[in-house]
C-alpha cells in the first residue's frame, strides 16, 4: 500500500466527520435565515464554535444504557450507522485522481450496498431499546428505507445505462458533453426524493417524528451514542449530495476553477438544497409517504428505465 | 491475499455456527448478516465483485432487514428463548452433525489435490454477467420472472382491501 493511499484512508473519515460537525452549525444558521430569526450566534465569530461547544457537552454527558435494553446491540447500533456511511465515502471520487477507491468497477453498487446496510443502525436501535416509541420508529424506518432503496436503485439505472458502467469515474467521464441531470431529469427527481427518505431527513423523517413518537428510534439514546446517530445523519447528507453531484451534476467538471473545488461547490450546493427542503416543507403522514413511493415513484422510475433503454437502443441501431 | 481469504472464510464459518446456536432470534439474524458479508468478501477475492455487491445489497441489505422487521413485529420474549434452548439439546445435533461431517470430508477430499498451486481467478465483470444472463441463460431468467410475477400477484391478492365485499 502506497503512502498517498494510506493517508487518504486516514484523512477521509476525519475530514467527513469534521464537515458533518460543521454542517450542524451551518444548518441551524441557514434555518435561522430562512425562518427570519438568528440561530446560534454567540459562541465564537458568527456562532461558529457552537458545534465544538455541543460536541464537548455531549462528550461529558452521562453515557446511560437503559437496564431493559439489549446491551450489545444497543451499543453496536450507532457504530453500524457511522461505519456504513464512512465506508460508502471510500468509493466516491473527488476528482479524477483523488479518492480512495474511486476506480472500483462496482463502485456505485458498493455505495448502494453500504446505504442498505445503514438501515440496520436505525432498525436495531429501535429494537434493542425495548421501548414502544423506539420500536415504532425502528419499524417505520425499516419499511421506509427498504422501499426507497428500491426506487433509488431503479432511478440510478438510467445513469448506469447511459454511462455503460458502475464505475463512478467512468460515469463522470461520460458526462463530458451534457450533465446527466438533463437527459435523466426524471431519474434525478426520484433519486433526490429517495435520497431524502434514505437519510430520513425532514420532510421524510417519520422514523423520528417527534410529534408522535418522542424521538423515534433514538428515544433511549443519550450522550455520545446519540451524537453518533446525529453526526452519521449529517455525514449521510454529505454522502447523498456528493452522489448526486457525481451521478447527475457532472462531478468535478466545470470551467476555470480546479476540479476539486467544483466537486466541493456542487456538493455544498446540494447540501444547502437539502436544508432548504427542511425549512420549506411540512412532514407528510406515514401512509402518504409509502403511497408516494409505491404508487408514483416506482412507476416513474420503471418508465425512466424503459424510456432510457429504448432511446439508447434506437440511437445505437 | 491468501491470508485475507482464509480470514474471511473463518469468519463465515464461525458466523454460521453462531447463527445456529443463538437463542435470541435477532442475534441469530445479525450473525447471519456477518456471515453474508464475509461471504461477499470471499466472492470479491475470487474475482466476482458484482455477485458480492448483489449479495450485500439484496441478502444483507434487504432480505435480512425484512427478517429483523418480522421478528420485531412478533415481539419474542423470554419464553421463546427458553423454548429455543429446549430445541438445542445435544441429541438434536446428531443428525445434522453426521451430514455436515460427510460434506466436510468431501470438501477436504476435493480440495486436497489443488492445494499445490492455487489458480489466480480472473475477474468477472458486470458485462460478462449481463451477456450470460440474456444470452445463455435467457430461458431461466424468463422462467424466474414468471415466478416473481406469480408471487407478486398472489401477494396483491392476499393484501388487497376486502372491506368493499368480494
Amino acid at each position: 500500500m502506497t503512502y498517498p493511499a494510506l493517508s487518504a484512508i486516514i484523512l477521509t473519515p476525519l475530514v467527513i466527520l469534521g464537515l458533518a460537525t460543521v454542517l450542524t452549525w451551518v444548518e441551524r444558521r441557514l434555518l435561522g435565515v430562512w425562518q427570519d430569526r438568528y440561530g446560534p450566534n454567540r459562541v465564537g465569530p458568527g456562532g461558529m464554535f457552537q458545534a465544538v461547544a455541543d460536541g464537548t457537552k455531549i462528550l461529558f454527558k452521562q453515557d446511560w444504557i437503559p437496564p431493559f435494553a439489549d446491551r450489545g446491540i444497543f451499543v453496536a447500533a450507532p457504530a453500524i450507522g457511522m461505519m456504513t456511511v464512512l465506508l460508502a465515502f471510500a468509493a466516491i471520487p473527488l476528482t479524477m485522481g483523488t479518492g480512495i477507491a474511486g476506480d472500483m468497477n462496482v463502485g456505485l453498487l458498493f455505495i448502494l450496498g453500504m446505504m442498505g446496510l445503514g438501515v440496520y443502525a436505525v432498525v436495531l436501535a429501535g429494537w434493542s431499546s425495548n421501548s414502544k416509541y423506539a420500536l415504532l420508529g425502528g419499524m417505520r424506518a425499516a419499511a421506509q428505507m427498504i422501499s426507497y432503496e428500491v426506487f433509488m436503485g431503479l432511478s440510478v439505472l438510467g445513469v448506469v445505462m447511459m454511462a455503460g458502467s458502475f464505475n463512478l469515474r467512468a460515469i463522470v467521464a461520460a458526462q463530458a458533453g451534457v450533465w446527466f441531470i438533463i437527459p435523466q431529469c426524471l431519474g434525478f427527481g426520484v433519486f433526490m426524493l429517495a435520497g431524502i427518505a434514505q437519510t430520513h431527513r425532514l420532510p421524510f423523517d417519520l422514523p423520528e417524528g417527534e410529534n408522535e413518537l418522542g424521538a423515534g428510534f433514538h428515544t433511549e439514546y443519550s450522550g455520545m451514542k446519540f451524537g453518533m446517530f446525529f453526526i452519521a445523519e449529517y455525514a449521510g447528507i454529505i454522502l447523498v449530495s456528493s452522489l448526486v453531484t457525481t451521478l447527475y451534476l457532472g462531478g468535478w467538471r466545470g470551467p476555470f476553477l480546479p476540479p476539486a473545488v467544483w466537486s466541493a461547490l456542487k456538493t455544498g450546493g446540494v447540501v444547502v438544497f437539502f436544508i432548504l427542503l427542511r425549512a420549506g416543507l411540512p412532514r407528510p403522514r406515514y401512509d402518504q409517504l409509502m403511497a408516494l413511493g409505491w404508487k408514483i415513484l416506482l412507476p416513474l422510475s420503471l418508465f425512466n428505465v424503459m424510456a432510457t433503454g429504448t432511446i439508447l437502443m434506437l440511437r445505437a441501431s | 491475499m491468501h491470508a485475507l481469504a482464509l480470514l474471511a472464510a473463518c469468519v463465515t464459518v464461525v458466523g454460521a455456527i453462531m447463527v445456529i446456536t443463538r437463542r435470541v432470534a435477532v442475534h441469530a439474524v445479525l450473525y447471519l448478516v456477518v456471515t453474508l458479508l464475509a461471504l461477499a468478501t470471499v466472492l470479491v477475492m475470487l474475482g466476482a465483485s458484482f455477485a458480492a455487491m448483489l449479495e450485500i445489497i439484496i441478502y444483507a441489505g434487504a432480505i435480512m432487514v425484512l427478517f429483523v422487521f418480522v421478528i420485531m413485529m412478533l415481539n419474542l420474549g423470554q419464553p421463546d428463548s427458553a423454548r429455543e434452548k429446549e430445541w438445542l439439546r445435544p441429541r438434536a445435533w446428531l443428525g445434522p452433525g453426521v451430514l455436515a461431517t460427510i460434506v466436510c470430508a468431501e470438501l477436504l477430499y476435493c480440495t486436497s489435490p489443488l492445494s499445490g498451486a492455487a489458480p489466480v481467478p480472473a475477474a468477472i465483470t458486470v458485462h460478462d454477467v449481463g451477456a450470460d444472463l440474456f444470452g445463455r441463460y435467457v430461458l431461466v431468467v424468463e422462467l424466474v420472472s414468471y415466478l416473481l410475477l406469480a408471487g407478486l400477484v398472489s401477494a396483491f391478492y392476499i393484501g388487497r382491501n376486502r372491506a368493499g365485499g368480494r
